[in-house]
């Protein structure tokens, strides 16, 4: 509940400070230096193999079980009577068998979904302590060795891209592979990604691969309506999804 | 001044050079330095080590595969997705550490047929159906070359 006003006030305060702006993008990156990372995913290319997935937990040291993910990918579902069903076996690290007889579908696809890397992030607003941010380059990351565990900013995302770490006892996060970019290579799920469904890069450079995919394809982001400046941008985006 | 007023000013200027001495210690170097965190703990969260290899290390060595590969439908895929991370036998390939994929469980999460999976993205097949005499796909199927040797 408390976690919840909390969310509630700095979302209407930030946009209070920040116009309502639902698709902060390439058009308007903060005026700094440096690169500013967005990201961008192809709802139609997604085969939903699950090496996203598979591979964030290698690289990254997410935790087998409990089931925690820092990405994860879901099949929706949409039968002829109008339900949506929605299916994430593992978080589709071992991929998906269709379960739905094919004469009762209407349409399905596969959703990939990781951190948004919100540039107004109700999940670092909360923090009491500032152990989560913004970084300089528009990557949401968490200070762990000052994370004091209290677990507001997993119950603020509003995507669900947090979790709390059973053994380091903080909260962690999708870092969009910090370390692989500061070293120039893509992040694990992105390296891994047969059909090149994700991508990422410097949405303040006109020129970058992101830029382009953005001016080529009409793309929407997750829950515009919150207000979150999210980075991560759709493309196929059904209204089914959420 | 009243003595009272004065003793209670003491008291205050007391309390907050003590609360400015102790807040000194308590807050980490680098705070502020970009804006309400830890600014080292940028550093921190960049220093972790990598497990994914660079699929560019792979060719550096192995570029006959690189060859094989030109014009193939799994030209563009990196070689991590089937032979793993790779960080190990690229810091010291004599160890030869890395898989290689060939089952049907592993080549149905791109291949098997599924409503979900466009056709225009990814070739399908059943594979609960299909040559069901084999064990591994890559009994027919080389994945450098898919189509060499076959009908």
């Amino acid at each position: 509940m408390k976690a919840s006003i909390a969310a509630a006030g700095t979302l209407v305060l930030s946009s209070a400070t920040r116009p309502f702006d639902v698709l902060l993008m390439a058009s308007d990156p903060p005026p700094e230096e440096g690169p500013w990372w967005g990201i961008a995913i192809d709802i139609t290319k997604c085969i939903g193999c699950g090496l996203c997935a598979r591979g964030c937990k290698m690289e990254n040291d997410v935790p087998e079980e409990p089931f925690y993910f820092r990405t994860w990918v879901e099949q929706y579902t949409v039968l002829n009577n109008g339900e949506v069903k929605i299916e994430s076996p593992n978080g589709g690290i071992d991929g998906f068998t269709h379960s739905v007889p094919e004469e009762e579908i209407f349409k399905t696809f596969f959703v990939p979904k990781m951190c948004n890397h919100c540039s107004k992030s109700p999940c670092t607003q909360v923090c009491p302590v500032g152990a989560t941010f913004e970084s300089p380059d528009g990557v949401a990351l968490v200070d762990e060795k000052y994370c004091i565990g209290c677990g507001y900013c997993v119950q603020a995302c509003p995507y669900g891209c947090r979790y709390f770490h059973p053994e380091k006892k903080v909260a962690d996060k999708c870092t969009l592979c910090y370390h692989r970019l500061k070293n120039g290579l893509a992040p694990a799920c992105m390296e891994v990604c047969p059909s090149k469904a994700r991508i990422y890069g410097n949405l303040r450079d006109r020129d970058s691969e992101i830029v382009n995919f953005l001016r080529e394809h009409d793309y929407q982001v997750l829950k515009p309506h919150l207000n979150t400046g999210s980075k991560l941008y759709y493309n196929g985006l059904s209204a089914e999804i959420s | 001044m009243p003595a009272q007023i004065n003793r209670i000013l003491l008291l205050f200027i007391a309390f907050i050079g003590l609360f400015l001495i102790v807040r000194h210690y308590l807050i980490p170097e680098t705070f502020g330095q970009y804006g309400h965190y830890r600014g080292a703990s940028l550093d921190d969260v960049a220093s972790r080590e990598m497990v994914f290899a660079d699929k560019e290390d792979c060719f550096a060595c192995h570029d006959d595969i690189l060859e094989q590969l030109e014009n193939e439908m799994h030209a563009g895929l990196s070689c991590l997705i089937c032979h793993g991370p790779g960080r190990e036998h690229v810091e010291d390939p004599q160890l030869g550490n890395i898989a290689k994929e060939s089952g049907r469980e592993f080549c149905g999460r791109c291949h098997d047929i599924n409503p979900a999976r466009s056709t225009d993205v990814v070739f399908q097949v059943d594979i609960l159906t299909h040559h069901t005499e084999k064990t591994n796909c890559t009994e027919c199927h080389n994945p450098h070359t898919l189509w060499e040797g076959m009908e």
